[in-house]
């Protein structure tokens, strides 16, 4: 929390993107004390592995101080105090955290959890769920990974623009 | 950087650990946490710190550019081949159960492919959008002070 805040705060990307290492760092942490390994692992391989990293390349490329914003801009700072007291009011309506009663674990949760080795053979499962059960989701994940891809290669390889002189060519 | 002798001790120690590291996430996945997106992201990273250390030719020279390319689409096309493969059997799309006799080991080596093109697509794309940046970074070099922080 305290470095989330922090992130937010300041001013240096350097800092920020370092700070937000380290949260994604903590949230691994957390997951892995909740006993979610395969979650734990993505957020600390994606979240404060590559993540940091991209982040670091695209600062290489652009300044590295943030503009300083001068004054308060209301109509931003009331949308967002609206839709935070939303979310609050909504927070009292959630069931109780982690009842068994709750809807989440009332629907194909036991079937996944009574059924997954007995279907698939796989002792972890969340690899059954997701390459098993859910594979087109995933399927769907894949492409939109790929697409990504793409999207950075349509974009960066667009030559550096009119303000940058480049003797080499573009293939 | 490149003249760091501790700097390339530890990397050469450190790459083939974190390559087999990624290895083990994505074949052993069915059993432990893991699977074919934490794999891949993690391979992709002992390729960048090799580059990091080495320079960009020599990761280049290792996995070409063009070679991220196809490898990204054949990661996404295994994924799907499998889908259709399943088809072609007499079952549904993604269906597993067509593959083999036994359907566990049917849906186990279903798994296992299908998160082998899941790792294959996101170690070649994270590695493929790290070139372009860095590639982007080598035709400003002259307008921005270097050696801010790299």
């Amino acid at each position: 929390m305290v470095v989330a805040v922090a992130v937010v705060t300041v001013r240096d990307l350097f800092s920020a993107a370092m700070l937000f290492a380290i949260y994604s760092l903590l949230s691994a942490a957390l997951f892995a004390v909740l006993d979610a390994g395969d979650v734990a692992l993505t957020e600390a391989a994606v979240g404060a592995g590559i993540s940091t990293i991209l982040v670091l390349a695209v600062l290489t490329l652009a300044r590295r101080y943030e503009h300083p914003v001068k004054a308060l801009h209301w109509p931003a700072l009331s949308v967002v105090t609206v839709t935070g007291i939303c979310l609050l009011w909504a927070v009292s309506d959630l069931p109780e955290f982690g009842a068994a009663t709750n809807p989440v674990h009332q629907h194909v949760a036991p079937y996944y959890i009574e059924q997954a080795y007995a279907d698939m053979g796989v002792p972890n499962m969340v690899a059954a769920v997701l390459a098993g059960y859910r594979s087109i989701d995933t399927f769907g994940e894949v492409v939109v990974i790929f697409a990504a891809g793409l999207a950075v290669f349509s974009l960066l390889s667009a030559g550096p623009g009119r303000q940058a002189s480049s003797p080499e060519e573009d293939e | 950087m490149r003249d760091n002798g501790i700097l390339r001790i530890i990397a050469r120690f450190l790459i083939p650990l974190i390559m087999l590291f990624a290895l083990y996430i994505q074949f052993h996945g069915d059993y432990s946490p893991g699977g074919g997106f934490q794999a891949g992201v993690m391979f992709a990273a002992g390729w960048i710190l090799f580059v990091l250390v080495y320079g960009m030719p020599a990761g280049l020279s290792v996995i070409p550019e063009r070679a991220m390319f196809v490898l990204s689409a054949c990661g996404v096309l295994l994924y799907a081949l499998i889908g259709l493969l399943g088809v072609a059997l007499g079952g549904n799309f993604l269906d597993y159960a067509p593959l083999l006799d036994d359907p566990h080991a049917a849906q186990q080596a279903g798994i296992i492919l299908v998160e082998f093109g899941v790792g294959v697509t996101v170690a070649c794309v994270v590695m493929l959008i790290f070139t372009m940046f860095a590639r982007r970074r080598s035709q400003f070099v002259g307008e921005w002070k270097p050696g801010d922080h790299d």
